[in-house]
């Protein structure tokens, strides 16, 4: 099977993830020797991944951690543990 | 021959590109908290567990300790699905409270995290409800699983933009607003994927959707990322010296 670059981009992301059958892995990385503008697409989509996961990207508000702690801990005192079902909680 | 990832699972990979900012952001909970703080192994279910039972025989202020680890991801996951901050914050606060006391109805089959995300994303939810809103995953559900065009950004190179890049405020909000823009339904997978490191069966167990979905929607959004992120970060941070990917 010779790859075109759409199928290898339609598999980019479970290659990224390492989820590709060996036999498809090999076919992809053969694609990928010859072809820059794939090989330019998987680059630029890690490097993206690498960007959006580092905690300098989305950062949390100012005080908030500080501000759930504080409510945290007034309301703790008077909640108590029930048991009910996390998928249908109490208002 | 281009240096491909390794055979070590997604999470250990991330984990080494990511390992430094990690590292800080214990330290930092640390000198923030260190009256209260535990060993640093906590963080293992088996600890998970223990202190769960701490909780549950009347330590509550271990409470505390045992969401900390978790305060990110439920606040971005909420984030992902109500768009507003002052809100998503004041869900993941009434998130938590729910958790609390609802621990004991936790069973320790699923990961604490994943079952605090769960209850986060019902919570939000029932906002939209009351308030009237419709889930914007419904919305996004009808209008984009049956869109086609998927299709990447073709560029003839890519030179590595590196992490010292996202010192520009610009560079961030770029990243931001371009998560921010992707359909609800993507950008919550994208979240919790990408952005929070869980597995598949985690994502899946979280957004009650299946396995298959999860990985269809990631992909899509990665995809969606790449097409509007590509060409504008390329134009945004000038050529430097060649970067190659590790293959260790």
């Amino acid at each position: 099977m010779k790859l075109r670059c759409e199928h290898v981009w339609s598999y980019i992301s479970e290659y990224i993830d390492d989820a590709v059958d060996t036999e498809l892995r090999e076919e992809i990385e053969k694609h990928l020797e010859h072809c820059e503008i794939c090989s330019a697409v998987l680059d630029s989509t890690r490097n993206i991944l690498v960007l959006t996961a580092d905690e300098r990207t989305f950062e949390l508000p100012v005080g908030f951690s500080e501000r759930l702690h504080a409510r945290l801990a007034k309301e703790l005192v008077a909640a108590k543990i029930d048991g009910e079902s996390p998928e249908n909680p109490s208002p | 021959m281009k240096a491909l990832v390794g055979n070590n699972g997604r999470r250990a990979r991330r984990s080494d590109w990511l390992g430094s900012a990690k590292n800080l952001k214990d330290q930092d909970i640390d000198a923030r908290q260190p009256q209260t703080r535990l060993d640093a192994s906590m963080k293992s279910a088996s600890c998970e567990r223990e202190i769960i039972a701490r909780i549950l025989t009347g330590e509550t202020d271990l409470f505390h300790e045992l969401i900390r680890p978790c305060e990110r991801m439920v606040y971005l996951t909420v984030l992902s699905m109500m768009k507003d901050e002052a809100e998503a914050e004041d869900v993941t606060q009434e998130a938590m409270l729910k958790a609390f006391r609802a621990l004991r109805s936790f069973h320790a089959e699923a990961k604490f995290s994943t079952w605090l995300v769960a209850i986060a994303l019902n919570e939000g939810r029932r906002r939209l409800r009351i308030a009237g809103r419709a889930p914007l995953e419904s919305l996004d559900e009808q209008a984009s699983e049956q869109e086609g065009d998927f299709t990447p950004a073709v560029l003839t190179d890519w030179r590595e933009i590196p992490l010292e890049a996202l010192e520009r405020k610009e560079i961030r909000q770029a990243l931001v607003e371009a998560v921010g823009q992707l359909p609800a339904i993507y950008r919550q997978v994208f979240t919790l994927r990408d952005i929070e490191e869980l597995d598949v069966k985690e994502t899946a167990e979280a957004l009650e959707i299946s396995a298959n979905v999860v990985k269809v929607r990631l992909h899509r959004a990665r995809m969606l990322l790449q097409k509007r992120l590509a060409p504008l970060l390329k134009a945004a941070v000038p050529v430097r010296k060649r970067f190659f990917w590790s293959t260790t």
